[in-house]
């Protein structure tokens, strides 16, 4: 099936990729990997008139790593990059397996993170542990940069706090400490183009066998990824046994309303989100 | 109706081309260049049978716009055999009957190839992940591992 009619426009800098989009405010869309914006456009999900690709643009590609900053992901960064990057691997191994957990080898060679977290999707399994890891999502727009904390990121369905002209560039996850794990885990029938049923990330810190911080973020469970301060309430300040660690996610559990649909019923969600809420905390004990 | 020009290298020969903007890489090999040997299933990303090398890397064509592939290099099923000489990966999915209606075929072969390329003992599991985004409706994929072992077997015993 031919695709709707557009303008492809190869922008060759930041500065006129943002003018582009301004000037065609609600017209235009953002390309970088195309693995999320084609199929949506055939299937006349959205249209636009003007596809800005923005894969000629020199830097956006990066991958590095500060002892301070943490770990820099650019809006041209692909998962396959993320997934087999021994630095990601090292730095951050949850990153590198929420971004194998996508889709398939062929959409994750050309699809990136900062793709899927401007798609929005509910089950993206990209925010999660950004969520969790309080990422800070870098924008450019025609009139300079902000930082928009990924807390504030997410507005509802396919919907972000961009404004018209605002590109997302980078995204940072600031560094684990020694005694910080983190770990996502994916719930889906199948193991390869597959949707999330549910997803669970958690980050935890650790000093003399107590938890002193703990974040646990949820996907799939409402209009956007979300917190479940709750989950990480009943973790805080507690040696993690296992009757604590219930409490978080029955905690989890609770803070979350689900909706049923074709891969899941409400009640089972709420269960799934329980039983890995359980697993993603274990798991970050299992890497001390 | 918007048109681009395009240079892009396809199995290994240089070609200029005028496309539509909103011309799918697959729809540009089958209908304009008459490369029907990529295949279109779902066009949704979902089935693999579109799968061409992009720079190398396994990418679903149906996916991926002709106009962003200008100055990129493109690999499809028709440009692996060389002088009539099948791959040993291709001559293993006819020995191994790792077909039956051949469909999902190309793909399979482009998804594999990608793997065997950088990496050259395989395991099980590292097979099976590389062909994840593949869909066989008829061989229940265990003649596909096979024949995938066993040409990575092959490679491994002529590189010795
Ligand atoms: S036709 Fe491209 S993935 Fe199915
Ligand atoms: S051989 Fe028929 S789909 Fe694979």
């Amino acid at each position: 099936m031919v695709l709707p009619q557009f303008e492809y426009i190869a922008a060759s800098s930041l500065e006129e990729a943002c003018k582009l989009l301004l000037e065609h405010d609600g017209k235009a869309k953002v390309m970088a990997g195309a693995t999320d914006l084609i199929p949506p456009m055939r299937d006349k999900v959205f249209t636009a008139e003007y596809v800005i690709d923005l894969k000629k643009i020199p830097g956006l590609d990066e991958l590095s790593y500060d002892e301070k900053e943490g770990l820099k992901i650019g809006a041209l960064t692909t998962l396959r990059t993320l997934e087999h990057s021994p630095l990601v691997k090292e730095k951050n191994p949850a990153v590198a397996y929420a971004a194998k957990v996508i889709a398939s080898t062929q959409i994750r060679a050309k699809g990136t993170l900062v793709g899927n977290i401007c798609n929005a999707s509910p089950s993206n399994d990209s925010a999660p542990n950004l969520l969790a890891q309080g990422a800070k999502v870098n924008v450019q727009g025609v009139d300079g940069t902000r930082v928009i904390p990924i807390e504030e990121f997410f507005l509802g369905v396919r919907r972000t706090a961009l404004k018209p002209g605002e590109i997302v560039t980078s995204v940072v996850i600031p560094p684990l400490a020694e005694d910080e794990k983190a770990a996502y885990m994916k719930f889906a029938v199948r193991k390869a183009m597959d949707l999330a049923i549910i997803g669970v990330a958690a980050k935890i810190k650790m000093k003399d066998g107590v938890c002193t911080d703990a974040r646990v973020a949820l996907g799939a469970v409402a209009v956007t990824p979300i917190l479940a301060p709750a989950a990480a309430a009943e973790l805080i300040g507690k040696k993690l046994t296992d009757e604590v660690i219930d409490k978080a996610a029955e905690a989890a559990m609770n803070s979350c309303s689900p909706i049923s649909d074709i891969r899941a019923s409400k009640e089972y969600r709420k269960e799934m989100v329980r039983v890995f809420t359980k697993r993603a905390v274990k798991q970050c004990l299992e890497q001390y | 109706m918007h048109k681009s020009m395009i240079n892009l290298t396809i199995n290994g020969d240089e070609v200029d081309a005028v496309v539509k903007d909103n011309l799918t890489l697959l729809d540009f090999l089958r209908d304009q260049l008459g490369l029907t040997g990529t295949k279109k299933g779902c066009e949704e990303g979902e089935c693999g049978a579109c799968t061409v090398l992009l720079d190398g890397l396994p990418v679903n064509s149906c996916c991926t716009l002709a106009v962003e592939c200008n100055g990129r290099e493109v690999t499809t099923i028709e440009g692996l055999a060389r002088n009539g000489q099948l791959t040993p990966l291709q001559r293993q999915f006819i020995d191994k009957w790792a077909l039956q209606c051949g469909y999902c075929t190309p793909g399979m072969i482009m998804s594999a190839t990608a793997l065997l390329n950088t990496n050259h003992h395989p395991t099980e599991l590292e097979i099976r992940e590389a062909i994840e985004g593949n869909l066989c409706r008829c061989t229940g994929y265990a003649k596909i591992v096979e024949a995938i072992q066993a040409a990575a077997a092959e490679m491994n015993w002529e590189e010795a």
